[in-house]
């Protein structure tokens, strides 16, 4: 299983040619991706980086990462020019932390709109329960209805969470609720797009049958 | 619900695991990152590895273990030690190091908790207290709990709470290495007083004494060393005695 001779998470990019299953990972300058890549790298999907629109058409599947601070991550993708085209977007798209986050409507972090593809808002855990602040650490899912996205993910399985906003429950769109003081959606799904709040990246086992089940859609 | 998390520690020097490691099948004792892939395998939560390499020049070689683990390990991990200035907490995120730990430097310069955390975000940020009791009262070491500051633990922890830590890692000198149990008292008295998370350490030497910790102070993890890397306590049996007693874990 150590397998230091094929794993190549350090390359950004794998030489594209045509779509054939890969994944595009929008690259707006939002946080560290490493992570990412390297649990890409261990389940074997390949992948590239969405540096402009035109990127978009090389990919079969569009990931949003984004950690940190949610308005700021907003004026960043807003920046790159690339808005427009992801709420256009009809191939599966999966925003992870912040990057579900922006597929809200609103965020009180910097009280900033978001990409308003859910009609749902991004909240403060401050002031709204009496638990620690930030959300860090393990905690059990329930999905709400059978969602492709949990395939072969047991109910109250754990995955890894560090977030400080949430996003508040709807019955349209959460697809898996967290319980922290409150219940909040720990994923999100409307048509083509998909947000999970947790980091499938660093969580186990269970977070990368969830990478692999969107490889998969 | 969110879970309590067990975390094995590992000291590393020169990109090489130091302490003692007695897993039966293990090819490589020495070597850090197939030591948290086993760990991560047998349900550990999350990872600490702590750097004592001594010399500037060897840290590239931190660098170098920071990324294999990062492709190769599918939980969190802090890495502690060295850590002084932004530029070196910026590597080690670049190389995907989830959290830093930061020690005697946040004592040294206190503005660098806050200037950590206004970088990365306070989630990426834990200040390490190595506390003993004398004259009656916590007092903050560095050193490996040889040098005493005039520092009050307590007031420090909140100090380091109000300027941007994300969690604290609190170490009893006084218990570590005594396989006696954690400070239960002392860790409890501080996390009724803070709201981020608290780790604790020094001490564990048994699984009660995991179950006490977390009963008693209510703490959100346990580290430990030794008793993970001799395999005295098995990270499933663990955890298996742990949810026995009502504790909520992975």
């Amino acid at each position: 299983m150590i397998c230091e001779a094929s794993c190549t998470a350090e390359k950004s990019a794998y030489v594209i040619s045509n779509a054939n299953n890969m994944i595009g990972i929008v690259n707006y300058g939002a946080g560290n991706i490493f992570s990412l890549t390297a649990a890409l790298d261990r389940i074997g999907v390949a992948y590239g980086m969405v540096d402009e629109e035109r990127d978009f058409a090389h990919f079969d599947r569009i990931i949003i990462p984004g950690v940190g601070h949610a308005g700021t991550a907003m004026r960043k993708l807003t920046e790159s020019g690339l808005v427009e085209q992801i709420s256009k977007l009809e191939k599966p798209v999966l925003g992870i932390c912040v990057g579900m986050q922006l597929l809200s409507a609103f965020s009180e972090e910097g009280d900033a709109d978001m990409l308003g593809i859910m009609p749902l808002r991004t909240l403060h855990f401050d002031g709204r329960i009496s638990e620690k602040v930030p959300h860090m650490g393990w905690n059990s899912i329930f999905s709400t209805g059978t969602n492709t996205l949990f395939q072969d993910v047991p109910d109250g399985s754990y995955f890894y969470f560090v977030h400080s906003y949430f996003l508040e429950v709807d019955v349209n769109c959460s697809a898996a609720l967290c319980h922290y003081g409150l219940d909040f959606s720990a994923a999100v799904q409307k048509d083509n797009f998909f947000g999970v709040q947790f980091h499938p990246e660093k969580s186990g086992k269970a977070g990368e049958q969830v990478l692999l089940n969107f490889a998969k859609l | 619900m969110l879970a309590k998390r067990i975390i094995p520690c590992l000291d590393v020097k020169d990109g090489r695991t130091v302490k003692g490691v007695n897993f039966v099948d293990l090819r490589d004792a020495g070597d850090p990152v197939e030591l948290a892939w086993q760990y991560s395998e047998q349900g550990a939560d999350e990872l600490v590895f702590l750097d004592i390499t001594a010399t500037h020049e060897k840290r590239k070689t931190t660098l170098d273990l920071v990324k294999a683990v990062a492709r190769q390990v599918n939980i969190p991990f802090t890495i502690g030690g060295g850590i002084n200035e932004l530029r070196d907490a910026e590597l080690l995120l670049n190389a995907g190091a989830d959290k830093i730990s930061i020690n005697s430097a946040a004592v040294r310069n206190p503005q660098l908790i806050n200037d950590l955390a206004k970088s990365f975000g306070r989630q990426f940020v834990v200040v390490a207290v190595d506390t003993r009791f004398t004259d009656e009262r916590n007092f903050v070491y560095l050193r490996g709990g040889r040098d005493k500051t005039e520092l009050e633990t307590d007031q420090w922890i909140l100090e380091a709470a109000d300027r941007g830590a994300g969690e604290i890692l609190l170490t009893s000198m006084d218990h570590d290495g005594t396989k006696n149990g954690f400070d239960n008292v002392f860790l409890k008295q501080i996390n009724d007083r803070i709201h981020i998370p608290l780790i604790a350490s020094g001490g564990a030497g048994t699984q009660q004494h995991f179950v006490e910790t977390f009963k008693q102070a209510n703490v959100d993890a346990a580290l430990a060393a030794s008793v993970f890397h001799y395999g005295e306590i098995l990270i499933p049996d663990l955890k298996r005695t742990l949810r026995e007693e009502g504790v909520v874990v992975r």
